[in-house]
């Protein structure tokens, strides 16, 4: 077996009021899968996301990235493997223009001059929004936003993606239209969601969370054909 | 740089003006403020003299001049307070139309007049040929201090989304009776801006949150710094240059 793009083993959080978001959660994705990961309002989805960059630490239990467990050590390197694109597009894109915001990640980790140049630009061309250079995000339409969100991740090359609600709030052309760019991809996924249609459509294979723990793994079709297990965990 | 959906003071031209490096263009505008300031008040053709070159300017740019006059209309609050001082300023005072008027009011009026409109007649200017990420940058390449672009550039970045928060409660107050009367106002209002302010903390946050998540470590990451061509210089100073050298002869045949 290869070193699979993410492990998460055991993993337990409780936040400082002493509420506990996380509880065991055990699971693994290998490089080149896009996985779905399901579950109610409430079920620990964005908690397990935090960790995977090391925003949250564990009270017990590990993350690796790509072999390399999440510690303070390898903080800097974790984030560069990890690519998170937050719920909200415009908590993710900070920056008076796109060219900036794209550049934001890679400047960060060194890269620059045409090096730096070139990673904007194909990250642009990659979720189509090449033409958006120099606007500015305010001025995007919320499916143009959670484009370029993604684009200022890829740029920075992570071994893995990992989205956030990414199909919330928009409109079912706009849905489609970020489906469509997102199975063109060529990187390893996570998909956090509670939109069943869209695992479907983008994933072979899903997860679902439910208070704190991975409570069914398997194929898509098998998983989502089992009316009790998906009304039992609120989806 | 783009011309489609900017801010209402920019107008998308093609000239010399708008293709100027920002950093140019901030030194000329300040250079120029600086020479009008320093005109002494009472040499009018000085004060011609910058005006001409600024409506030439604005020709160079394309800006038509009723672009320009029409946000001028920020001054008219200072422009009252200017109107006042010759009624109600002290000491000397002078007939105008049969009416009695202070020297020393009329000539604060005309000083705050005439220097108030050539200031922001060349702000307005360089607003509208110059795009607010542009001016970031450019004060960035001019060596402000990158905490400070930084903020400039959050607020550039939020204010729309923070406005459009404070629109969507207020819909919502308002949906649900609240009828925005003189005195009624004061609670709701201040709610409010107390939940507003609780929610930008939080935004705050989570952009925080999404800054370390791509390697943000406490400072901004140092872009390149397009270099600034000799010619470009020397067309951005045309007008300054000129302004001071109008401002030094009226000094010394005053």
């Amino acid at each position: 077996m290869s070193t699979p793009a993410l492990e998460v083993r055991e993993l337990t959080y409780s936040y400082p009021d002493g509420r506990r978001a996380l509880y065991g959660a055990d699971f693994h994705i290998h490089p080149g899968e896009r996985v779905a990961l399901l579950g109610a309002n409430g079920a620990g989805k964005t908690t397990l996301v935090l960790h995977l960059n090391g925003i949250l630490r564990p009270s017990a239990g590990t993350v690796r990235v790509a072999g390399l467990e999440v510690n303070d050590d390898n903080l800097r390197e974790i984030r560069r493997r990890v690519g998170l694109v937050f719920q909200d597009p415009d908590d993710q894109l900070f920056m008076p223009t796109v060219r900036r915001d794209v550049a934001f990640g890679p400047a960060n980790f060194g890269v620059q001059g045409e090096d730096l140049d070139r990673r904007v630009r194909e990250a642009l061309d990659a979720v189509g929004m090449g033409d958006a250079i120099d606007r500015a995000p305010h001025h995007l339409s919320l499916g143009e936003r959670r484009r370029v969100a993604v684009a200022t991740v890829l740029a920075m090359e992570p071994e893995i993606l990992v989205l956030d609600e990414p199909s919330s709030n928009l409109d079912p052309a706009g849905r489609r239209e970020l489906a469509r760019m997102l199975d063109t991809l060529d990187i390893t996924t996570l998909l956090v969601t509670h939109d069943l249609s869209y695992a479907r459509a983008l994933c072979r294979r899903v997860m679902i969370m439910n208070r704190g723990t991975i409570v069914a793994d398997g194929p898509t079709e098998e998983v989502l054909a089992d009316h009790r297990l998906l009304t039992e965990n609120r989806l | 740089m783009s011309g489609f959906h900017t801010h209402a003071l920019y107008r998308h031209e093609h000239s010399v003006l708008h293709d100027l490096p920002s950093q140019v263009k901030i030194v000329a505008l300040v250079l120029f403020v600086g020479a009008v300031v320093a005109t002494p008040r009472e040499t009018f053709w000085a004060f011609g003299v910058d005006g001409a070159l600024l409506i030439g300017a604005m020709l160079l740019a394309r800006i038509p001049l009723g672009f320009v006059a029409r946000r001028l209309v920020f001054e008219i609050p200072f422009v009252l307070f200017a109107v006042l001082m010759p009624f109600i300023g002290t000491g000397e005072r002078t007939p105008v139309l049969g009416v009695l008027l202070s020297v020393a009011g009329l000539w604060g009026a005309w000083t705050i007049l005439v220097k108030g409109t050539l200031g922001l007649g060349a702000s307005v200017l360089m607003a509208a040929t110059t795009e607010v990420p542009d001016i970031l940058e450019g004060l960035e390449r001019l060596r402000l201090p990158k905490l400070i672009t930084a903020i400039a550039g959050f607020m550039v970045r939020y204010i729309d989304v923070i406005t459009g928060e404070l629109r969507r409660m207020r819909v919502a107050m308002t949906a649900r009776g609240y009828d925005p009367s003189w005195i009624g106002q004061a609670g709701p209002i201040a709610t409010s801006a107390g939940s507003l302010f609780v929610r930008s903390y939080e935004r705050g946050e989570r952009v925080h949150r999404a800054m370390l998540s791509r390697g943000y470590t406490g400072a901004m990451p140092v872009f390149e710094r397009a270099t600034t061509s000799k010619r470009q210089w020397i067309v951005g100073m045309g007008v300054p240059a000129f302004a001071w050298l109008s401002t030094i002869v009226a000094w010394v045949i005053r």
